[in-house]
C-alpha cells in the first residue's frame, strides 16, 4: 500500500524580506523543505533487514491482526535524510546561546552521552536479580549522596521523572506527613503569583486549595501577607527560590520559621537551583522538599521537550513518606533496592525512624538515564567547578541586565543584582508594539527568543537566562542583537510585525489550529488520488 | 574547567561592566547565614574527561549486561534490537538540545517530528488520535483514569488483574490523593483472564475498565465484549499496551472500540535503560481530545500560508490553566519519542510485521522446548512474545540460581507479587529477535538442573 505518495507538493510560496525568484523545489539552498513520512513512504517499504525463515501464527487465535495499519516505511538512507533534514529545522543549544528564562539552557557535555550509553547501564532491565545490576544502583546511590549533599537535606526520592512530577512527589510527601499527625484538614496551598504555572496544578491535582501571595514592588514574596495567612488550614507553602525575577528570596528562612511554628511544610521549587549551586543549601534555609530539574543545573539534554528527571531532596520530616522504590547501601558496600518488600528491614537505620512511603509513583526506578548524565556532570564539575557555575551563571545574567537596561525597562533592576535570569518589561516599546514581536525580531538575529510573558507578575515580561556555558563574546553578540531589536521596537519598525521573515516559517496560525485541530495525518481519499 | 568558557580577564572586564566590586557582591541578596562557608563535603575538585570515563566504566562494568547473557525478562520493558541509525540521529544536536518548541518558527524539525509520532502511536494502537507523548506507560495509564473521570463525571475504576502490578501500584499511589476508587485484583497462575469478572463488575458509577493487552501473564483476550459492556454502562474502556511491537501481530485496542489506549513505547528506538527514561503512548477517540493530558502538536499554515506545525489545544494545560488544568505534566519524553518514530520509519508496516512474526515465532519455540523441562507447566496457552511457566517451586530462588549460571531467566511473579504464595511459582518469560535458539537451549538446560 502506497500512502499517498503522489500527495506532496513542494511549497511554492515566497514572499517578505528574502523574496527572490521562487525555486522549482521550494528549497532555498540549505533551507530544506522536507515531506512527512506519509507523503514519501510506503507500507511495503523497511529500513530494517530480518532473519530469513517462515514465521507462523500459531498462538494468537482469532486476535490475528487482520487490517492494515497504515505505517509506512524508508530505507535506511531515506531515514537518516529525513531526520537529518528535519532537525535542521529546529533551534538548538548546539548552535547558539538559547535564553530561555528557568529553563537553564546550558550545554550537554558529551561526556555524558558516551556514559549513558555504555552497556552496563544502558542495557540493564529493571527487574535483574539486584546483585546483576549493583553498578546501575550505585549510580542511583552515588546521585543520591550527592544531591542531598549539596541541598544540605536529609533523604532524597529518586523517581519522580521531570520536574512537574517531583512536585507531585514532594506535595504528596507532604499530605502523607500531615495525614500521619492526623493533621489531613490542613487544605489551603498557598502559591505565589510569580510561581511556575506546574506549582498550581500540582497542588490542585493533590486535592488542595490553592491561594496566591501577593509580590512586592521589589518583586519577591510579600513576607507580611504571607504570614498574616498561615494558620491551622494551611497545609504547604510552595516558594520558588531563586524566584522566577530572577531573584533570591531574602526571607525565605524567615518564611519557613513562621511555616514550621504553624505546623505547615515548606515546598521549594528548585526549578532555578543553579544560580546557587555549591554556594547556597536549601536545607539551611529551612526548605521541607525541593525538585531538582536534572536536565537544568546538571546538563541533561532538554531533547526538544523532555525527557526530564525530577528527583526531590526531602527534610528530615518528610523522608520517611519518600515514594517507592529508593536504593540504601549497607556497610558490606551492597545497595538494596527497596520496593514494596522489605520496608520493614530498612526502616530504622536508613530513614530515621519510621518509614511509612506514600506508594509508587512509576513503573520502575526513575530516569536511570538522566542519573548516569547527572553524576558525570557531577564529577566532571568537583567542588570547585560546581561553585564556578553558580558564579558565572549569576554573573553572565548580571552582565546582560546591566548592559540593556538603558533600553529596555528592568522592573527590578534598581533593586540591586539579579541571580541567573535578568528580567524586562515591553513598558518602553512603542504603541502597537509587543514583547512578541521583539521575540520574533530575535529570532531572525539567529537567536532563540527568551521567555515571554512569563512570570505574570511583569507586562509583557521578557525572561533572560544565559547560563554560564557562554562566552563573553556570545553575550555581547545577543546583547548587541536584543538591543538592534528593541531599538527597532521603540522606533516602531514596522517589518518587525511580520518578522520572522528568514526562519523555515514566518509566524504559524495557531488561532486556527486550536480551532479545528488536525493532530494526526490523514490519508487522501481514493477519489482524490485518482483525479490527479 | 573545559566547560566555562569565561577567562578571568572576561570576569573582571564584566564586573566593571555591571559595576560590582567582586562575584560576592552579586550573592548580595543571599543572607550570610545562608552561604556555604567552604567547599562542598567530600566532592573533590573538577576532573578530567579520562578520570569520570574511568569511575563510570567500573561502575557499569558491575551489571550483568543484557546482550552478554541468555535473556529472557520482559514485564513492561523488552529488549529489542535498534537500528544503528535510530542513536546517531537523535543525538544530532539540533534534537538532542533543543528545548519545548514553543518557538514554532524554528522548531519545525520537532514539531513535524511529533506530528508524525501522534500520527504512527494511533495507528499503532488503533486510535483517532495520539499525543506528543507522557511519562511513561505507568503514568500514561493513571493520566487515562483520571481522563475517564472527567469525561464521565464518575469516581470509580475497575483495573484488571492483569494489569502490570507496578501500574496498578501508580494508580493506587495517585487515587489516594484524588478520591478515585479503585476495585483491583490479583491474577491466577492460570490461562483465565478476569474478563468475565470485569464484565459483570461494570456499575452505573464506573468510570472505566482498565484492562492490559497483553497482560501481566503474557495472556491475550478479544477485548471486544468488555467494550460492549462498558458501553452499555456509559463507562470507558482504557486498554493498556506495554509491548508495542505486538501491534504488528495482534488485532489494536481500538478496533476492538476502546476508547483510550496508553502503552510504554520503549520497546521501539528507547533500549532497556534500567528502567528510564521511557515513552509513555497515550492515544483516544476523536470526541476526547479536549479531555486528554499532555502537549499536542498540531498542523497549521504560517503566514505565507504554508504547511506547518504548532503545540495546540494548550488551554488543557498547566501553563496556561494553572489549576483548572486536565494534568499537572509539563514536559514529555520528547526525545524518546523521536527514537520510537525513527524506528517505526525504518521498520514500516512491513517490517513491524515482520519483527512481531519473529517474535512470536520465537516464543512459540521457547515454551515448547521449556515446557518439555520435567516439572514445569506453560499456564499460558495463547500470547504474543511472552508467556508464564508454573516451575512447580518457587520461582524467585531459582532465577536467583539461574544468574549465577549466567542466564537471566525471566521476571518471577514473587519479584512481581511478593506475599502472594499463590503466584510463587510463576515464572514470566519474555522472547524477542534478540534471542537465540542457543539462548533457548541454555535456560532448558540450566532449568532441569535446578530444578532437579
Amino acid at each position: 500500500m502506497t500512502i499517498n505518495q503522489s500527495g506532496w507538493k513542494p511549497e511554492m510560496a515566497v514572499k517578505g524580506a528574502d523574496a527572490a525568484a521562487p525555486t522549482f523545489t521550494g528549497n532555498k539552498a540549505l533551507m530544506l523543505e522536507e515531506p512527512l513520512i506519509f507523503e514519501i513512504g510506503s507500507t511495503e517499504t523497511t529500513g530494517v533487514d530480518f532473519a530469513e525463515g517462515d514465521v507462523k501464527h500459531d498462538r494468537l487465535g482469532d486476535l490475528t491482526r487482520k487490517a492494515p495499519i497504515g505505517l509506512p516505511g524508508l530505507s535506511e538512507p531515506e531515514t537518516v535524510r529525513h531526520y537529518t533534514r528535519l532537525s535542521r529545522q529546529n533551534y538548538a543549544i548546539d548552535l547558539g546561546l538559547f535564553p530561555l528564562g528557568s529553563c537553564t539552557m546550558k550545554h550537554n557535555p558529551r561526556l555524558n552521552e558516551r556514559m549513558a550509553r555504555l552497556p552496563g547501564f544502558a542495557d540493564v532491565h529493571p527487574l535483574q536479580p539486584v546483585d546483576t545490576v549493583q553498578g546501575a544502583l550505585g549510580v542511583i546511590n552515588e546521585l543520591a549522596h550527592w544531591l542531598i549533599t549539596l541541598t544540605g537535606m536529609h533523604g532524597v526520592a529518586m523517581s519522580p521523572k521531570a520536574g512537574a512530577h517531583g512536585e507531585l512527589c514532594g506535595i504528596l510527601c507532604i499530605k502523607a506527613a500531615l495525614e500521619a499527625r492526623g493533621e489531613g484538614h490542613r487544605k489551603v496551598v498557598l502559591v505565589p503569583e510569580s510561581a511556575h504555572g506546574t506549582n498550581p496544578a500540582t497542588a490542585a491535582f493533590a486535592g488542595f486549595t490553592v491561594e496566591d501571595i501577593p509580590a512586592t514592588a521589589d518583586g519577591r514574596v510579600d513576607t507580611a501577607a504571607l504570614k498574616a495567612r498561615l494558620g491551622p488550614d494551611v497545609a504547604a507553602v510552595m516558594i520558588t527560590n531563586p524566584n522566577t525575577c530572577g531573584l533570591f528570596e531574602r526571607d525565605l528562612k524567615d518564611i519557613s520559621d513562621a511555616v514550621h511554628a504553624a505546623g505547615a511544610y515548606v515546598y521549594c521549587d528548585g526549578a532555578n537551583f543553579n544560580a546557587i549551586v555549591g554556594r547556597v543549601r536549601p536545607g539551611d534555609l529551612g526548605v521541607d522538599a525541593m525538585h531538582i530539574n536534572l536536565h537544568k543545573t546538571f546538563s541533561t539534554p532538554h531533547g526538544g521537550g523532555g525527557p526530564g528527571s525530577g528527583p526531590v531532596v526531602l527534610s528530615e520530616a518528610l523522608s520517611p513518606f519518600a515514594p517507592l522504590p529508593y536504593t540504601a547501601r549497607t556497610a558490606d558496600g551492597h545497595v538494596h533496592l527497596i520496593e514494596e518488600e522489605r520496608t520493614e528491614e530498612f526502616s530504622n537505620e536508613h530513614f530515621g525512624g519510621k518509614l511509612d512511603s506514600f506508594g509508587r509513583m512509576t513503573a520502575f526506578h526513575g530516569q536511570m538515564g538522566m542519573f548516569t548524565r547527572a553524576l558525570t556532570y557531577i564529577l566532571s564539575h568537583g567542588a570547585d567547578g560546581l561553585k564556578q557555575v553558580a558564579e558565572d551563571a549569576v554573573l553572565n545574567a548580571n552582565y546582560v541586565l546591566r548592559s540593556l537596561e538603558d533600553v529596555l525597562d528592568a522592573p527590578f533592576g534598581s533593586a540591586g543584582p539579579c541571580m541567573h535570569e535578568a528580567l524586562f518589561s515591553d513598558s518602553n516599546l512603542a504603541e502597537g508594539f509587543s514583547t512578541l514581536d521583539v521575540a520574533k525580531g530575535l529570532i531572525d538575529e539567529g537567536f532563540h527568543p527568551m521567555t515571554v510573558y512569563f512570570p505574570l507578575v511583569v507586562h509583557g515580561a521578557m525572561l533572560v537566562e544565559p547560563t554560564e556555558t557562554e562566552s563573553k563574546a556570545a553575550l555581547d553578540q545577543f546583547i548587541g542583537a536584543l538591543r538592534s531589536v528593541a531599538e527597532r521596537a521603540k522606533a516602531g519598525d514596522a517589518s518587525l510585525k511580520s518578522a520572522p521573515h528568514f526562519a523555515p516559517r514566518a509566524r504559524l496560525d495557531e488561532t486556527r489550529a486550536a480551532r479545528k485541530p488536525v493532530l494526526v495525518w490523514k490519508d487522501a481519499e481514493p477519489q482524490a488520488q485518482a483525479a490527479e | 574547567m573545559r566547560y566555562l568558557p569565561l577567562t578571568p580577564a572576561d570576569r573582571t572586564e564584566m564586573l566593571r561592566v555591571i559595576g560590582a566590586e567582586s562575584i560576592d557582591a552579586l550573592f548580595d541578596d543571599v543572607p550570610e547565614a545562608a552561604r556555604l562557608s567552604g567547599t562542598i563535603e567530600g566532592l573533590p575538585d573538577h576532573a578530567t574527561e579520562l578520570s569520570v570515563e574511568r569511575h563510570m566504566t567500573a561502575l557499569a562494568r558491575q551489571n550483568t549486561v543484557a546482550g552478554e547473557v541468555p535473556f529472557f525478562l520482559g514485564a513492561g520493558a523488552y529488549r529489542h534490537h535498534v537500528p544503528a541509525s535510530v542513536d546517531h540521529l537523535i543525538q544530532r544536536g539540533e534534537f538532542l538540545t533543543a528545548y519545548t518548541p514553543y518557538q514554532p518558527e524554528i522548531a519545525q524539525g520537532t514539531l513535524q517530528m511529533l506530528f508524525e509520532f501522534q500520527t504512527q502511536v494511533a495507528r499503532l494502537l488503533g486510535t483517532d488520535v495520539a499525543n506528543a507523548s507522557m511519562y511513561d506507560g505507568s503514568t500514561a495509564c493513571w493520566e487515562a483514569i483520571g481522563m475517564a473521570r472527567r469525561i464521565t463525571r464518575r469516581g470509580k475504576a475497575i483495573l484488571s488483574s492483569g494489569l502490570h502490578p507496578h501500574y496498578v501500584s501508580v494508580a493506587k499511589t495517585m487515587a489516594k490523593y484524588t478520591g478515585d476508587v479503585l476495585e483491583t485484583g490479583t491474577p491466577t497462575l492460570s490461562a483465565d483472564t478476569d474478563l468475565d469478572a470485569l464484565i459483570a463488575a461494570i456499575d452505573d458509577d464506573t468510570s472505566c475498565v482498565v484492562v492490559q493487552y497483553p497482560d501481566i501473564l503474557g495472556r491475550i483476550a478479544d477485548l471486544q465484549p468488555l467494550a460492549d459492556a462498558c458501553h452499555a454502562k456509559k463507562a470507558l474502556l482504557i486498554a493498556v499496551v506495554t509491548e508495542p511491537v505486538a501491534m504488528g501481530a495482534l488485532k489494536s485496542p481500538g478496533e476492538m472500540d476502546a476508547d483510550i489506549v496508553v502503552g510504554e513505547g520503549q520497546s521501539l528506538g528507547v533500549g532497556l535503560q534500567f528502567g528510564g527514561p521511557y515513552v509513555g503512548l497515550f492515544g483516544c477517540k476523536d470526541k476526547y481530545v479536549r479531555q486528554m493530558p499532555g502537549r499536542l502538536c498540531g498542523e497549521t499554515v504560517d503566514a505565507d500560508g504554508r504547511r506547518g506545525f504548532v503545540l495546540t489545544l494548550s488551554t488543557r494545560e498547566q501553563h496556561i490553566r494553572r489549576e483548572k488544568a486536565t494534568s499537572n505534566i509539563c514536559t514529555n519524553s520528547g526525545l524518546c519519542a523521536l527514537a520510537f518514530s525513527i524506528h517505526m520509519t525504518l521498520l514500516g508496516e512491513a517490517g513491524l510485521r515482520r519483527l512481531a512474526g519473529l517474535n512470536h515465532a520465537g516464543a512459540c519455540h521457547a515454551a515448547d522446548r521449556l515446557a518439555q523441562v520435567p516439572g514445569v507447566r506453560l499456564v499460558t496457552p495463547r500470547f504474543f512474545n511472552e508467556f508464564t511457566l508454573d516451575l512447580g517451586q518457587e520461582a524467585r530462588p531459582v532465577v536467583r540460581a539461574l544468574a549465577d549460571r549466567g542466564v537471566l531467566a525471566g521476571v518471577s511473579l514473587g519479584r512481581l507479587y511478593p506475599g502472594e504464595d499463590s503466584l510463587a511459582n510463576g515464572l514470566v518469560v519474555a522472547v524477542t529477535e534478540t534471542t537465540t535458539p542457543e539462548d533457548v537451549e541454555a535456560l532448558a538446560t540450566a532449568l532441569e538442573e535446578v530444578l532437579a
